[in-house]
């Protein structure tokens, strides 16, 4: 026993002796920096509006996130923490802990990182990985990663890791390559060419351990464990054009998006863009056709995505014209979107003293045309390969459509405007699941702001939805007193006055008030929320119907 | 055993602290591999403007109060450096559902600031930004001297007094 506590102390002493060298040599220069974020809410039933009653009355998520950084080493953790979600997570990251910890290690040609880590290949078509804490999305690799740049305008990238499945890894094992060349760098250092030519390649791959489903009453799939997928990508600019692209291509992948179909996926994303000062101009079209990838055959919800698909469509950033977005339809869409920037000069006739800001954007998504693989194979049987499908030609469906203009002006010093209007159509059936016509919705805005002083401005939105479908017409006003830097003060109605169904045309009211200094911000919110869609960056979830008191504190240091 | 190298572990991370105790102005930019609006790969170390002030606002298109302060520094910007040689790089992190229209975008717009494409959150993540806009003010030695979120009119006036300050080289409340 004796000789047990001597040898630990000799050991804890050495440990001592070396880390204190380590930590002298080590440490010194290091960085630690983070952020950190609480959100809680404080509920109240409300059963008109569909607010169910919490037990808890109280939920909460938090997470922060530590850095540190020294010189070539980076090391990072972050710990999160859903006691218990609130309301519109998914209830399966109720807990705590540390589900994301990393350390990484570069010089001028190498990179190296294990842990969990995010990654992106070219547009993301292929393989992406990253989170949407404020939506609680997090597909995270854990795992390692290397980049290797052998040269100027030469990127190499490598990894190898399974996915973030709320608190436990997925079970499938993704793999990625990726190649980028910058050819100008390579082959035109003097920069004598004017068109700047990129070009890159990736390939993935996913395993993931057979497994037993049925297709018919005695026949079982044979699954593949291994499915590849590759893209080549290009991106061309001179002077004013660019002009980029991408093209994914899948094996074949079984899986409960796609209802088990044996047929090969591709996408197909290219962009064009002309810009000079004053205008900007963008026209792009994309096809998606069963580009579903998920690191788990029969996950159905979004988790477990090794591939992202950007939806061509404009992101609203108003309440009522982001009523009805738009996500991606894995399984096939064709989809096409301009969009025309354009500055009114300052000073001329039209565009007044401080010029004025014209923006128009229009997308349009439809299906895919599918036929069957042969005389008696329903569309997409099971355990088939599912259909034909022409590259270029459009289906019947129309899944979206979305026209918008956005007037933005300054009329003086004290007053500006922005004024917009939204034509949408939004496929219900196919978005999102219901029995229920398609909805065509007009929309108009406008939000303006009057600056009494240096420091204080109010601003005032008006916000009015018409349509005949779903739940009918909605109003919205909200005024914001800001105190520059530090204080906001918010009411805000949400009317849903033309619901056909009187007893619901319901007023959800909030009141919010918040306080910065510096990177520091406590914002208070009370009031109803209704049930819908929250979208950021791109990704979308339900929240539930809601009434009570939120608090976000967020803080990064 | 395990207590004592737990022991052993808290003071190894106490020397650790105090060394950083001795190193306070060590907030530099980290290197985070990002895109330039050209499709050029940027490593963010090397942001700097000549020993002058530097602003980085991390802002997205779907954000109406970035877009409102990019918006409103516009009207200023040429005043701005021709009083105190500031630069803002804008750091857009749009994922690519979006990339491609940050150019023509800012183009219409008719903004002159530098932009620089963080699809993935990489230099988001790097630099702690949770919220958006959150914008840094980097002195001429490249070091982070502040940092604020959200944007409200006029807040703009505070972030050029503090570009003044450093410029007469007057200390800064880091918030």
């Amino acid at each position: 026993m004796k000789t047990k506590s001597l040898i630990s102390l000799v050991a804890a002493l050495v440990l001592l002796v070396v880390s204190e060298s380590f930590a002298q040599s080590f440490l010194d220069g290091g960085r630690v920096s983070g952020n950190f974020q609480l959100d809680a809410q404080i509920y109240q039933a409300d059963s008109a509006i569909g607010a169910y009653e919490v037990d808890e009355k109280m939920r909460m998520n938090t997470f922060a996130n530590l850095l540190y950084s020294n010189k070539n080493f980076n090391a990072g953790m972050r710990f999160e923490s859903y006691l218990n979600p609130i309301l519109g997570y998914d209830p399966r990251y109720k807990g705590s802990g540390v589900p994301y910890w990393f350390g990484s290690w570069k010089n001028d040609q190498f990179e190296i990182t294990v842990g969990n880590f995010y990654e992106q290949y070219g547009s993301g078509m292929v393989l992406r990985s990253y989170e949407e804490r404020n939506l609680g999305y997090d597909n995270a690799f854990k795992g390692a990663k290397v980049r290797f740049s052998p040269a100027a305008g030469v990127t190499l990238k490598g990894m190898i890791g399974t996915q973030r499945f709320f608190w436990e890894q997925g079970p499938g094992l993704v793999r990625g390559l990726d190649g980028e060349f910058a050819l100008n760098e390579l082959f035109d250092k003097e920069g004598n060419c004017k068109t700047r030519v990129t070009i890159g390649g990736s390939f993935t791959s996913k395993y993931q351990e057979t497994e037993e489903i049925a297709s018919g009453p005695d026949e079982m799939l044979i699954l593949p464990v291994n499915v590849a997928a590759w893209a080549a990508r290009f991106n061309i600019s001179r002077s004013r054009f660019t002009i980029d692209g991408e093209y994914v291509n899948k094996m074949n992948d079984p899986s409960a998006i796609n209802n088990f179909i044996y047929k090969n996926g591709e996408s197909l994303l290219l962009q064009t863009t002309y810009s000079t000062k004053g205008l900007g101009i963008i026209v792009s079209a994309k096809r998606t056709d069963n580009m579903s990838f998920k690191s788990k055959r029969t996950e159905t919800s979004s988790s477990l995505d090794v591939n992202y698909l950007p939806a061509l469509t404009r992101q609203h950033a108003y309440s009522l014209s982001a009523m009805y977005p738009y996500a991606t339809q894995p399984n096939g869409e064709m989809a096409i979107q301009g969009q025309v920037n354009y500055k009114i000069k300052r000073g001329s006739k039209m565009g007044g003293k401080y010029g004025t800001d014209v923006a128009v954007n229009y997308s349009r998504i439809k299906s895919i045309k599918m036929d069957p693989v042969d005389g008696e194979t329903t569309i997409g049987k099971m355990g088939t390969l599912g259909y034909k499908s022409p590259f270029f030609t459009f289906g019947e469906q129309l899944y979206f459509q979305d026209m918008n203009i956005e007037i933005q002006r300054k009329f003086s010093n004290s007053f500006k405007a922005l004024f917009s209007y939204i034509y949408l159509d939004y496929n219900v059936e196919i978005l999102e699941g219901y029995q229920e016509p398609m909805v065509n919705a007009n929309i108009i805005i406008a939000d303006m702001t009057y600056r009494f002083d240096n420091k204080q401005a109010l601003k005032m939105e008006y916000q009015q939805l018409f349509t005949k479908q779903d739940e009918g017409d909605w109003l919205q006003f909200l005024f914001e007193y800001t105190i520059a830097p530090k204080w906001y003060f918010t009411v805000a109605d949400q009317y849903n006055y033309g619901n056909p169904d009187k007893d619901r045309q319901f007023h959800y009211p909030t009141v919010s008030a918040g306080y910065t200094n510096g990177s520091n911000r406590l914002m208070v919110t009370y009031g109803k929320q209704r049930e819908g869609i929250i979208c950021v960056g791109g990704v979308c979830r339900n929240v539930p119907a809601s009434n009570g008191l939120s608090l976000t504190l967020t803080s990064s240091f | 055993m395990k207590k004592v190298i737990l022991f052993a572990f808290v003071i190894f991370l106490f020397t650790g602290v105090t060394a950083q105790e001795a190193e306070k102005n060590l907030k530099k930019l980290p290197a985070v591999n990002v895109k330039t609006l050209e499709g050029k790969t940027f490593n963010t170390s090397e942001l700097s403007n000549n020993g002058k002030p530097m602003i980085i606002s991390f802002w997205a298109l779907w954000c109406k109060p970035c877009i409102n302060e990019l918006t409103t520094i516009a009207e200023v910007y040429d005043e701005w450096i021709e009083e105190t040689g500031v630069k803002l790089v804008a750091v857009s992190i749009d994922d690519s559902r979006s990339t491609s229209k940050v150019g023509p975008t800012v183009n219409g717009k008719g903004w002159e600031y530098d932009f620089l494409l963080d699809a993935n959150g990489d230099f988001k993540r790097a630099m702690n930004v949770n919220m958006i806009p959150h914008t840094f003010l980097v002195s001429g030695n490249g070091e982070i001297v502040w940092q604020h979120t959200s944007f409200s009119e006029g807040s703009e006036l505070e972030l050029i007094n503090l570009v003044r300050k450093l410029n007469a080289e007057e200390a800064i409340d880091s918030h």
